[in-house]
C-alpha cells in the first residue's frame, strides 16, 4: 500500500489522479472480463504494481472490491491533504508528520497498536452483527458495560493470582457488553424493535448509567473524584516493555480476530449466522433458529464491544470514570467498513486509523496542523468507502462505461 | 377506419448484460379496441408495458401518440399523454386512505392543499359507474384485492387516461371479478377508451380482445384479429412448435401413502383462514398436482407441510410420523425436499456461493460437519453435484445471484433432490424460466418419482399440471374442490374447479 | 399565601426552563421529521446540529446580527443536508454509516474550524446573541405567562409544529412526502420524483437542524464549544420516533424530554436523592420502549432507511 501511494504520488507529477484510477479500473474491467485481453493491455497491466499484486492473488470479485477499497482510501487522505491545505497547513509536512508519529520508530508503531487494540474490538464488534445481517451502533454502550463489569470485578478480587484473576475479568467485560448488546437481540426477537435505532438509544443509557455509577455507588472512598477504585495489579493487562504503553491487550484483540474468522468459518452457528444474514426466509425454511442466531450474535457482538471498554480499563486507564473512550465504538464502525468485515481486514483497518490518532500529535506539534484534523480524515475516508461499496454493486458498469470512454480516446 | 391511438415502431430493449428484452417490436393500438399481449413468461410483454410507463427507455424505435412521435421519459410523461398502467403488483399504498392513492402526484384544484373532498365524490362517481363499489375515505389496507384493482383503474381514470394498460389483472381475482372486469373493460371501449390486455391465459384473451399481440422471446410474432384466429393456433404461436413436448413419462407406480394431510385448517399472515379441511394423500411413487389461481391457499398449504405455519387444526404425518406443527428441520430431516416458491426470496443466498448454498440442509450433518465444517468435503461433494445437475458456472466460488433462473433452479435441485428424499414439495418449480429449463426441472422431479418419491407439484399453469402429474387436485379459497385424472379430465372441467365448482357437482 | 405564591413560581420558572430546553431539541425533531417522513433516517442530526452551531456563532459574530447567524447556520446545515443526500439517495449509502460519517466529519470539523477562526481565546462578548422576546399581555400571565417570554427562535419552533402537521396531511407535497417514505416505487409511478424529494426534504430538514444548533451557541449560549450539541441530536431522533413521526407528538415528546432535562437540572442542583442520571436515560428508555412497542408501538414509514433502486 505504502509502496502504491509512492508510486502514484511520483506518477501525479505527469499524469492527473483521475486518469490513474481510470486506467487502474479499466486495467481491471479488462481482467474481469477475461477475454479480449490485447497483448499490449496484458503488458501494461504487469507494470503497475497494485493492479498486477491484486490480479494475481484475488479472483475477480474480491480483486474488484480491494481495489475499490484502496483507491477509497486513497481518495480519502487525497481529500484530506486539500482540507489541510484549505486550512493552511502543509499537507505534506502534515502527512509526514503523521507517518513519522505512528510509524517512524519502534516507540510509535508500539503506540500506533495501543490505539489500534479498542478498534479492532469494536471493529469485530460491528462486523459479528453485519455478517448476520444487523446493524450494530451499539458497541459505544457496549464498551461502557463491558468496562463497567470488568472493574467491578478487576477492582475486587485482589486475592486471586493473574492467571485467574485476569481471565476472569476480561470475561466478565465480555459478559457486561454482551448482555448489553443481548437485549437489543431479545428486543429484536420479541418485538420487532429494528436493533438500529435501539442500539443507538441504548449507547446514551449506558453512558448515563456509567456517571450514574461513578458518581454514586462506585465512587472512589473518600468520594473526591468520579471515579472507581483502581483495578488491583492481578487484573491489569501486563505490558510488554518498559516505556511503552503496549499491553497484553493487543494479543486478546488478535485472538479474538483469530476467533472471529474460527467463528464464521469452521462453525456450524457461524455458518447459520452467515444464512440469517444473507437471506433469513431461507434460514428459516432450512430449520434453522433465526431467533436464536440473532440473539447469540448480538451477544457475542456486544461481548466484542465489552472487551474494548475491558481492555481500555485493564490496559490503559486502570479505572472506571466518565468518558474513558473518545468514540471507540463508532470508530469501530469505520474500521470494519474499511476492512470489509474481513479478519485481516479490520486488523488492518484498526491500524489505520490507530496510526490516525497515534500520529496525530505529531502532526499538529510538527506540521501545526489541529489533531482534530484527523477525525475529518477518518469521516472522509468512511464517506469514501461507502460511496466505493455502492460502485461495485450498482454504478460499476456505468462507471465502466465512463471509463473506457476516456481510455478509449486517450 | 379508426386511427392509431398509440403506435410502437421497432422498440428494442436490451438489458446490461445483453438480455434482449424487447426486439424491433411493433405495435399499433387502435381508438377504442382490445388489444391483447400474449406471451408465456419473460416475454417481453413487461418489459413493453414498462417502456410505455415511461420506467425504461428503449434503446431504439419511436413510439407515436395520435401519430405524433413522443418520447416517454418519466412516468408523468406516460400520464401527460394519457396512458395509464395497472400494474400486476399493485401500485397502491396501503397506509394511505383510498382518494390519497388517487390524487398522488396530480395537481390539486387549489394547489398548494389537497382536495379531498372533492376529488372523494369524483371517484365515488367512477366507482358508481363501473360498479365498483369503493369507499373513498377507506384505508387501502382495508380492501380486498379485486377492490384494490379497481382503486388502481379509477387512479388511472381520474388522471385522464384513455389507453388504458392491464397486466395480468385477472390473476388475482375471482370468477365473478374477472367478469366484472370484462365489463368494465367493455365500458371503456364503448367510451372510446383503448385497452392494451396484457396475459397468457388463451381463455380469457380470446373472450375479451379484438385483437392480438403475439410475443415470443423478445420478439412479435404476429398480430390478429381474434374472430380469425382459433385458440390452438394462438397457443402454438404463444409458445412455438419446439416446446409441444410431453413430458416422457411412464406409468406411475404408486405406492404406499407417504406424505398425509388429515382435515388441515391454517389462517393466512392476515389472520383469515386459508385452508379449509384440507385432506390429501400423496403415496410414493405418484406426483400430485395442485392447481388453482394464485392465492388461493397454495402457499399456506406447503408452509404447513414444511412446519413454517402453524396449523390450526389437523395432522400431518411423513411416513406414518406425526410432525403436525412440528419444527422445519424436524420435517425436513423425515426425508423432505422442498422447492419453494420463489426461489430468490427463500430458496437460496444470492450473496453467498455455490458451495454454501448447496450444504444449506446438510451443513449440521456428517460428513459435512463433525464438531466443525469440513471444507474440503463440502467442496469436492459441492463440485460433483454441480458436474451432476450441469450447473453452468466456472466453479464453486461463483455466487448464487450470479447465476441465471434456469441454473439457480438447478442448484435448487441439486440441493434437495440429490439425497434422493422420500417426499418432495415443489412449488411452482418452473416459473420464469425457459423451456430447456423447465424440460430440465421436469425431468428431474419424474426420476424422483419413478426412484419412488411422493411428491407435491403446487403450480398455476394447468398445461404443465395435465403434463406432469398422476393426479391432481384443485383448490379453491383454500378447499379442494375435488381430485381428478389428468387422462380424462377437459380444460374446461379444471377451470370450472379452479373458479370454484366441486367435482361432484360438475358430473 | 406566600408558600402558595413561591410555588407558582417555581413552577412558572421550571415551564420556562422547560420550554428553554425543549426549543432546540424540538426545532432539530421538527427538521428530522421532514426527511424522515419521506423515509430517511439520519442519525447524523448531532453533527449537523454542530456544524450549525458553529456556523451560527460565525454567522452572528461576522455580521454582527444573531438572526444572521441562523441563517448562515441554515445554509451550513443546507451543504450539510447535500453531502448527506448525495451519499444516500444518489449514491445509496448506507443511511446509518452516512449518518456516523457527518457526526464525527463534524466534531473533527467544528473543533479545527473553530480554533483557526476564533482561535483559543473566543469572548462571548464578541458574539452578539438572541434575546427574549415577550409577547405583550401574555407574557404577564401568571404561572404560564413565562411560556411566553422565549427568545424569538423557540416562538418559530411552536409556529413550525402546526405548519408541518398541515403541510403534511392537507398538502401536495406533504402527501408526496408520505408517499415517498412509505412506497417509493408506488410514487414513482404516481408520476413522483423520489429523488427530488428526499433531496428537497433532506436539504430543507438538514437547514432546519442547522438552525437547531444556532439556538445553542446564539441562543442559550453565545458562544460556541467543542461538542456543545452532547447528545441533542440523537434526543431529536428519540422525539420523532417517541413522537410517532406526527408533528404534535414530536411537540409533546420534546416538551417531555425537556421537562425531563429540567427536572433533572433542579435536582442536580438541590442534590436530590434521585440520581439525575436516570431522568437524563429516560428519553432513550422511553423511546426504546415506544419503538419496541410496550407504550403504544411506534411505526415508521415503511421504506425507512432503505435506498430507492429505480427501474
Amino acid at each position: 500500500m505504502i509502496y502504491y501511494k509512492k508510486n502514484c504520488k511520483k506518477r501525479l507529477t505527469n499524469d492527473s489522479s483521475a486518469t490513474i484510477m481510470n486506467k487502474q479500473i479499466y486495467m481491471l474491467y479488462v481482467h474481469v472480463r477475461g477475454k479480449g485481453i490485447l497483448e499490449a493491455e496484458m503488458e501494461n497491466i504487469k507494470q503497475k504494481p497494485v493492479g498486477l499484486l491484486i490480479l494475481r492473488l484475488f479472483p475477480p470479485e474480491t480483486a474488484w472490491k480491494l481495489l475499490i477499497q484502496i483507491l477509497s482510501v486513497f481518495s480519502a487522505l487525497l481529500v484530506g491533504a486539500v482540507v489541510i491545505k484549505l486550512i493552511g497547513g502543509s499537507p505534506g509536512a502534515a502527512y509526514r508528520a503523521l507517518l513519522v508519529g505512528s510509524m517512524g520508530n519502534l516507540k510509535a508503531v508500539m503506540e500506533t497498536l495501543v490505539k489500534a487494540t479498542p478498534l479492532i474490538f469494536t471493529g469485530l464488534s460491528f462486523a459479528y452483527a453485519a455478517k448476520a445481517g444487523l446493524i450494530n451502533i451499539g458497541a459505544e454502550g457496549q464498551l461502557y458495560m463491558g468496562g463497567f463489569l470488568a472493574t467491578l470485578v478487576g477492582s475486587s478480587f485482589g486475592w486471586m493470582p493473574l492467571i485467574i484473576h485476569l481471565p476472569i475479568t476480561l470475561l466478565a467485560g465480555f459478559i457486561g457488553g454482551g448482555l448489553w448488546g443481548l437485549i437489543i437481540g431479545w428486543l429484536k426477537v420479541k418485538f420487532g424493535a429494528n436493533e438500529i435505532i435501539t442500539t443507538v438509544m441504548f449507547n446514551y443509557v449506558a453512558i448515563y448509567f456509567i456517571s450514574y455509577l461513578v458518581t454514586g455507588p462506585m465512587i472512589e472512598p473518600p468520594g473526591t473524584y468520579p471515579q472507581s477504585r483502581p483495578i488491583t495489579d492481578t487484573a491489569i493487562l501486563p505490558r510488554f516493555f518498559q516505556g511503552s504503553r503496549l499491553h497484553w491487550g493487543f494479543i486478546v484483540a488478535l485472538l479474538c480476530v483469530f476467533l472471529f474468522w474460527f467463528f464464521f468459518r469452521k462453525l456450524k452457528v457461524g455458518y447459520e449466522s452467515r444464512v440469517v444474514g444473507s437471506n433469513f426466509e431461507a434460514a428459516k425454511y432450512a430449520g434453522m433458529k433465526p431467533a436464536k442466531v440473532m440473539i447469540l450474535i448480538m451477544f457475542i457482538a456486544g461481548g466484542m464491544g465489552g472487551l474494548a471498554g475491558a481492555n481500555e480499563i485493564l490496559g490503559i486507564q486502570g479505572k472506571l470514570f466518565q468518558g474513558f473512550s473518545p468514540g471507540y465504538g463508532f470508530d469501530g464502525i469505520a474500521v470494519a467498513l474499511v476492512g470489509m468485515n474481513s479478519p485481516f481486514g479490520i486488523i488492518l483497518g484498526g491500524i489505520l486509523f490507530g496510526a490516525l490518532r497515534s500520529g496525530g500529535n505529531m502532526m499538529q506539534m510538527i506540521a501545526k496542523v489541529p489533531i482534530s484534523t484527523i477525525y475529518i480524515i477518518q469521516s472522509l475516508v468512511i464517506i469514501f468507502v461507502i460511496a466505493g461499496q455502492m460502485i461495485t454493486l450498482e454504478n460499476r458498469r456505468k462507471l465502466l462505461a465512463i471509463f473506457r470512454r476516456n481510455n478509449g480516446s486517450e | 377506419m379508426s386511427i392509431n391511438i398509440l403506435e410502437m415502431k421497432n422498440i428494442t430493449k436490451t438489458f446490461p448484460g445483453g438480455v434482449i428484452a424487447n426486439k424491433n417490436i411493433n405495435l399499433k393500438l387502435r381508438k377504442g379496441e382490445v388489444h391483447t399481449l400474449l406471451g408465456e413468461n419473460g416475454a417481453g410483454k413487461s418489459t413493453i408495458m414498462n417502456i410505455l410507463s415511461g420506467l425504461y427507455s428503449p434503446d431504439s424505435g419511436n413510439i407515436l401518440i395520435n401519430e405524433k412521435p413522443v418520447s416517454l421519459n418519466s412516468p408523468k410523461d406516460a400520464i401527460k399523454y394519457g396512458i395509464g398502467m395497472v400494474y400486476q403488483h399493485f401500485q397502491l399504498i396501503p397506509e394511505l386512505s383510498v382518494v390519497e392513492n388517487v390524487i398522488l402526484g396530480i395537481k390539486q384544484r387549489r394547489e398548494p392543499f389537497l382536495d379531498i373532498k372533492g376529488s372523494a365524490d369524483r371517484i365515488l362517481e367512477y366507482s358508481n359507474k363501473y360498479n365498483m363499489g369503493i369507499d373513498p375515505c377507506a384505508m387501502v389496507w382495508q380492501l380486498s384485492v379485486g377492490q384494490q384493482q379497481w382503486v388502481e383503474i379509477i387512479k388511472a381514470l381520474y388522471r385522464g387516461a384513455r389507453i388504458l394498460v392491464l397486466d395480468e389483472p385477472t390473476a388475482v381475482l375471482i370468477p365473478q371479478e374477472i367478469d366484472q372486469l370484462f365489463n368494465m373493460i367493455r365500458q371503456f371501449t364503448a367510451a372510446d377508451f383503448s385497452v392494451i390486455f396484457i396475459s397468457h391465459k388463451i381463455n380469457e384473451v380470446k373472450e375479451i380482445s379484438d385483437r392480438i399481440t403475439i410475443l415470443r422471446k423478445g420478439q412479435k410474432v404476429n398480430t390478429v384479429e381474434t374472430s380469425e384466429v382459433s385458440k390452438p393456433e394462438l397457443a402454438e404461436m404463444m409458445v412455438g412448435r419446439e416446446v409441444l413436448f410431453k413430458a416422457y413419462k411412464k406409468k406411475a407406480v404408486p405406492g404406499v401413502p407417504a406424505l398425509v394431510l388429515d382435515k388441515i385448517e391454517a389462517d393466512n399472515s392476515k389472520g383469515l383462514q386459508a385452508l379449509k379441511i384440507v385432506s390429501l394423500a400423496v403415496k410414493k411413487g405418484e406426483i400430485l398436482g395442485i392447481a388453482g389461481v394464485d392465492g388461493n391457499g397454495q402457499s399456506e398449504l406447503v408452509e404447513v407441510i414444511m412446519g413454517l405455519r402453524k396449523s390450526t387444526s389437523g395432522s400431518v404425518k411423513v411416513m406414518d410420523k406425526d410432525v403436525t406443527n412440528a419444527h422445519p428441520r424436524e420435517i425436513l430431516d423425515c426425508s423432505v425436499g422442498h422447492i419453494p416458491e420463489d426461489r430468490r426470496v427463500s430458496g437460496l443466498m444470492l450473496e453467498m456461493n455455490l458451495r454454501e448454498n448447496l450444504i444449506l440442509h446438510d451443513y449440521h450433518t456428517v460428513p459435512h460437519s463433525k464438531f466443525l465444517l469440513n471444507w474440503k468435503f463440502i467442496k469436492e461433494h459441492a463440485e460433483k453435484l454441480i458436474e451432476d445437475y450441469d450447473i453452468r458456472t466456472p466453479n464453486s466460488d461463483v455466487l448464487a445471484g450470479k447465476l441465471s433462473g434456469g441454473n439457480q433452479q438447478k442448484l435448487i435441485l441439486a440441493r434437495e433432490l440429490h439425497g434422493n428424499p422420500d417426499i418432495l414439495v415443489a412449488m411452482h418449480a418452473t416459473r420464469g424460466l425457459d423451456v430447456g429449463a423447465i424440460e430440465y426441472v421436469h425431468k428431474n422431479i419424474i426420476a424422483q418419482r419413478d426412484a419412488g418419491a411422493a411428491i407435491l407439484y403446487v403450480s398455476t399453469e394447468i398445461d404443465e399440471l395435465l403434463n406432469i402429474s398422476d393426479r391432481i387436485a384443485v383448490i379453491h379459497s383454500g378447499e379442494i374442490m375435488g381430485i381428478v385424472n389428468p387422462d380424462n379430465v377437459t380444460i374446461k372441467e379444471l377451470g370450472l374447479m379452479m373458479a370454484g365448482s366441486k367435482k361432484d357437482t360438475l358430473l | 399565601m406566600e408558600v402558595s405564591n413561591t410555588i407558582l413560581q417555581i413552577i412558572s420558572s421550571f415551564i420556562e426552563a422547560d420550554l428553554r430546553v425543549a426549543a432546540p431539541i424540538l426545532i432539530a425533531a421538527i427538521g428530522l421529521l421532514y426527511m424522515e417522513k419521506a423515509g430517511v433516517v439520519n442519525i447524523g442530526a448531532e453533527g449537523t446540529m454542530l456544524i450549525g452551531a458553529l456556523a451560527g456563532s460565525i454567522g452572528a459574530y461576522l455580521f454582527q446580527n444573531p438572526w444572521m447567524g441562523a441563517l448562515v447556520a441554515a445554509l451550513a446545515g443546507g451543504l450539510v443536508g447535500v453531502m448527506f443526500a448525495y451519499l444516500v439517495v444518489t449514491v445509496k449509502a448506507n443511511q446509518i454509516v452516512a449518518g456516523i460519517a457527518i457526526n464525527i466529519l463534524a466534531l473533527g470539523g467544528t473543533t479545527t474550524v473553530n480554533r483557526i477562526f476564533f482561535g483559543l481565546n473566543a469572548s462571548s462578548s464578541d458574539i452578539p446573541s438572541f434575546t427574549k422576546v415577550a409577547i405583550p399581555l401574555l407574557s404577564e400571565i401568571p404561572v404560564i405567562g413565562s411560556l411566553f417570554n422565549q427568545l424569538g427562535l423557540a416562538y418559530l419552533a411552536i409556529l413550525m409544529v402546526p405548519f408541518t402537521y398541515y403541510l403534511m396531511k392537507k398538502t401536495t407535497i406533504g402527501l408526496s412526502i408520505r408517499s415517498v417514505g412509505e412506497h417509493p416505487e408506488s410514487a414513482d409511478t404516481a408520476g413522483i420524483n423520489v429523488f427530488r424529494i428526499r433531496y428537497g426534504t433532506i436539504i430543507i430538514g438538514s437547514m432546519i437542524i442547522g438552525v437547531a444548533g444556532a439556538y445553542l451557541s446564539v441562543g442559550l449560549l453565545s458562544f460556541f464549544s467543542e461538542n456543545m450539541v452532547s447528545g441533542r441530536g440523537y434526543i431529536a431522533l428519540a422525539s420523532v420516533i417517541f413522537g410517532k413521526w406526527n408533528a404534535f407528538g414530536v411537540l409533546g415528546a420534546t416538551l417531555l424530554f425537556g421537562f425531563g432535562d429540567a427536572l433533572q437540572i433542579r435536582m442536580q442542583a438541590i442534590g436530590s436523592a434521585i440520581p439525575y442520571q436516570f431522568l437524563l436515560m429516560l428519553p432513550y428508555l422511553l423511546t426504546v420502549a415506544a419503538w419496541s412497542g410496550f407504550v403504544g408501538k411506534a411505526v415508521a414509514p415503511k421504506a425507512s432507511g432503505k435506498p430507492y433502486f429505480k427501474g
